[in-house]
């Protein structure tokens, strides 16, 4: 770009209520008009079809919902500096669900935001949960297994090397079981919460998922 | 009945097993949530069809904005679930409740349809079922909400009758208020107070509301309605539309979806009402009298529906763009102020002539879309009978001028089925739509495409064509068969509309009180979402009017006498029934009448709202000024 006055800030935000059930183009729009009601001036590409400059690091699935959402979006205005203040005008201008937790200006030359993450972290809430002892066995079997193969679209692959974490936590305040998952997140290799659940034998519409950190490259995954 | 709590928490468990749940959830910018216990009245508003289609209706966006700014009510929305969704929530045991509060719909005090088109009837019969409404109005009783409609559809309100306990004649603007304190005034809570049936007597003094109960309808024996007469003193004999002199200031802070749904925009209607007179128009017979905003309003209007929704597109709304007296002021005023804002501007309906042009492009729309264009006859003969007169050297002009200036396609629409049409009418369609090509071809060579739209004729209540027999199955299949021989091109695409749609509108839009049977029968037998061809049960329909032994060409075909008195006959759009039938006996002879602007017709409009056109001086309206009323002066 060159331009001095396009400034790049990456927006962690978070993603619940009804908008858990807007998938991941619907989000887009939303972030998009939030950001025009917020009335910063977006940059937009060329031409007949004129795109916002606006990227996110990880699709969220449908049903999903998530506190730690990340978003790039390149802005023309370069009197801004303020991120509170950026931060109070968004929160004005987003609908219920949408909550911004922190903006920091990042180098509009780096890297696409989408090839920086690593991995993501889950929280998952069981609402039908097996008892105590059937549900540890079935965690330690996925955790135990040497290869969960797999199919895809089609493409066999092997979930197995995809999970870099998987246990309980304490229950929530609702006493339901919580389970904890950090998947890996990189093109070509992401982890969905589901197909461990569908592993577990656990019916994914008896849960609720929501994403609690993406974790970038330049992170060491502990 | 379900708490909100309980209907959330059975939602929670269902959502994620169905399509786009996000239509279920509300949770919209700008969608209002009222303290429910602190608010007197509660109106919920419905759109008998999903989520998708209706976010963007504009009259009940409208009530939505009038009813919230009172302090003393509240407005929320409901819209049907599809299919999947309707399944599950019967599954569960989860009634239709408004997306604000999730209260469920047999909360609120008042429940208001809009029934714009006649396909959504068996929605609405579903709607109140699942919401655990009874169906008709004689077995609510206290303690059930009080069920209301309006919309295009309801001008004639017959078929609907033993559903609806009252209807909305014309613009609800000022009714809805009168409505809300009537039912304030007499006590009506679901802890009830004063009977159901003094509540509607009441209704019925208000103007422009119509509570069907109260009448009483004979036939002949020939099954034509002999009379209509009002059961008690309050109804009277005709209910006259309600108008506003002039058009409240347009409503801005637009529910902002969520989820993609259909016309994602914010639309500002520019004007109400059309001059042009086309004698199959509905919209246009009945929305008079014409009613324009002023450019600066409509502009300060954009400005804060822009900034109040983030909408990527401002629909500038209208009958008829071209006819707005500053459209070529409003369109540039518009593309100065907002086209660097990255936002694109629709200006629906133009008409046929090279300032169309011109005004879409400095609109700088995309060429991508085609250009429309609504001919909508393609004989001299046929425009003078449907009152639509253009010169085909007009429409070849146009033509030439859209290909030239970069669009591709032109899309072109027509109706079939207009009264006394020939099949040389329906080829010279295709002629046209052939020469429309040819002007393309030369311009721009082969990327040059059409695309026809070609829909059906249905004679519509209210209208010059009222008297018409509507078109067979048969008539419009081979009619259809002749386009599509004639119109075998491959930069040419036909599209038009399934006969078995056609017929189900027909029966319906002119139908009486024993049509509500032949709906109710269809819904029992399944028949939902007429709207969408792939849910429509043609067959259903037909066993229904079989089982209640009425015969649809009774309704369908057959051209009514000059003396009839119509099932609508008591409800006044205030254009009178002579000058309809005046202007029913000059398209059969071919006479057109030019733009009421140029020359007043007397169509009753002025007589009936003179009052309001008095206190409305100027080029606000139309129609012509009305002098002051001789005043004896009361002072020396």
């Amino acid at each position: 770009m060159g331009n001095p006055e396009i400034r790049r800030l990456r927006i962690t935000f978070a993603k619940q209520g009804a908008l858990r059930y807007s998938g991941h183009l619907d989000l887009h729009r939303v972030l998009v008009r939030t950001i025009r009601r917020a009335k910063l001036r977006l940059v937009y590409s060329q031409g007949f079809h004129p795109q916002p400059k606006i990227q996110l690091a990880a699709a969220l699935p449908l049903g999903f919902a998530s506190r730690a959402e990340i978003m790039d979006i390149w802005l023309t205005d370069a009197a801004r500096d303020d991120h509170q203040k950026m931060a109070q005008q968004l929160q004005d201008a987003a609908p219920p669900g949408l909550t911004i937790l922190d903006i920091r200006e990042v180098d509009p030359r780096g890297p696409t935001l989408q090839t920086q993450v690593a991995a993501a972290e889950y929280e998952v809430t069981l609402l039908d949960a097996p008892d105590a002892s059937d549900l540890d066995q079935r965690l330690a079997a996925v955790m135990d297994a040497e290869s969960l193969p797999r199919e895809r679209r089609g493409k066999a692959y092997d979930l197995r090397p995809l999970i870099y974490a998987l246990h309980l936590l304490e229950p929530g305040d609702d006493g339901h079981p919580l389970l904890f998952m950090r998947l890996s997140a990189r093109g070509g290799a992401t982890g969905r919460p589901e197909e461990i659940l569908s592993e577990m034998k656990i019916s994914f519409e008896n849960t609720h998922i929501e994403r609690t950190r993406l974790i970038f490259e330049d992170i060491s995954v502990e | 009945m379900l708490t909100p709590e309980q209907i959330e928490t059975r939602l929670e468990r269902v959502l994620l097993t169905v399509q786009k749940p996000g239509r279920y959830v509300g949770g919209e910018y700008n969608a209002i949530t009222k303290d429910w216990d602190k608010t007197e009245t509660k109106v919920a508003l419905v759109f008998p069809d999903i989520y998708d289609l209706g976010v963007s209706n504009m009259g009940l966006k409208i009530l939505y904005d009038q009813i919230n700014q009172r302090p003393d009510a509240l407005a929320e929305r409901a819209y049907l679930p599809w299919t999947d969704m309707e399944a599950v929530m019967r599954g569960h045991g989860i009634p239709l409740y408004a997306l604000e509060s999730k209260h469920a719909l047999a909360d609120f005090d008042i429940v208001g349809f809009t029934l714009p088109y006649e396909t959504l009837y068996t929605n609405t019969l579903n709607a109140l079922d699942l919401a655990g409404i009874p169906l008709r109005s004689t077995e609510r009783g206290e303690g059930h909400p009080l069920i209301i409609a309006g919309g295009h559809a309801a001008m004639n309100p017959e078929p609907m009758h033993a559903f609806i306990d009252a209807f909305v004649i014309g613009e609800g603007e000022d009714v809805i208020h009168e409505i809300i304190e009537t039912v304030q005034k007499c006590g009506m809570s679901l802890q009830a107070a004063a009977s159901r049936s003094d509540i509607l007597r009441a209704l019925a003094k208000i103007p422009g509301v119509y509570v069907p109960s109260l009448y009483e309808v004979t036939y002949h024996d020939d099954d034509t309605v002999a009379q209509i007469t009002p059961r008690v003193p309050e109804a009277p004999e005709q209910i006259v539309k309600r108008i506003v002199g002039k058009l409240p200031p347009p409503p801005t802070r637009f529910i902002v979806p969520n989820i993609k749904i259909v016309h994602d925009r914010a639309p500002v209607e520019v004007m109400r009402g059309c001059t042009r007179g086309c004698r199959f128009c509905h919209a246009g017979m009945t929305t008079r009298p014409v009613r324009e905003r002023s450019v600066e309003e409509i502009l300060a209007a954009a400005e804060a529906a822009i900034d109040a929704t983030g909408f990527e597109e401002l629909a500038l709304l209208s009958l008829s763009s071209s006819d707005y007296t500053h459209i070529v002021e409003l369109v540039d005023a518009v593309s100065k102020r907002f086209l660097d804002r990255k936002l694109s501007v629709s200006l629906p309906s133009l008409r046929i002539e090279s300032v169309s042009v011109d005004l879409m492009e400095s609109l700088k729309k995309r060429r991508t879309s085609g250009f429309t264009l609504a001919p909508e006859a393609a004989t001299e003969r046929m425009r003078r009978i449907i009152n639509k007169f253009i010169t085909d050297e007009q429409l070849l002009e146009t033509a030439r001028q859209i290909y030239s200036r970069g669009w591709t396609t032109i899309k072109l629409y027509f109706m079939i089925g207009h009264p006394s049409e020939t099949l040389d009418d329906v080829r010279a369609i295709a002629a046209l739509c052939n020469r429309v090509l040819d002007e393309g071809r030369k311009v721009i060579g082969r990327k040059a495409k059409v695309h026809a739209g070609v829909g059906t004729f249905v004679p519509k209540p209210h209208t010059p064509f009222q008297w018409v027999a509507c078109d067979t199955e048969e008539q419009i299949e081979a009619k259809q068969e002749l386009l599509r021989r004639n119109l075998r091109n491959r930069n040419i695409k036909l599209s038009w509309t399934d006969s078995r749609d056609t017929m189900i509108e027909a029966f319906l839009t002119r139908g009486d009180r024993r049509m509500a049977e032949v709906i109710y029968s269809a819904w029992r037998k399944g028949a939902k979402f007429d709207a969408w061809g792939d849910q429509r049960r043609y067959e259903v329909w037909t066993e229904a009017l079989a089982d209640n032994g009425l015969d649809p060409d009774f309704y369908t075909h057959r051209p009514r006498r000059a003396d009839e008195v119509f099932p609508w006959e008591h409800i006044s759009t205030a254009v009178s029934k002579k000058f309809l039938f005046q202007d029913f006996r000059m398209s059969l002879e071919g006479e057109i009448r030019v733009d009421c602007r140029e020359q007043c017709y007397a169509c009753g409009i002025l007589p009936t709202f003179a009052g309001m056109r008095r206190e409305n001086p100027g080029e606000g309206w139309k129609c012509p000024e009305v002098k002051e009323k001789k005043r004896v002066a009361s002072h020396g």
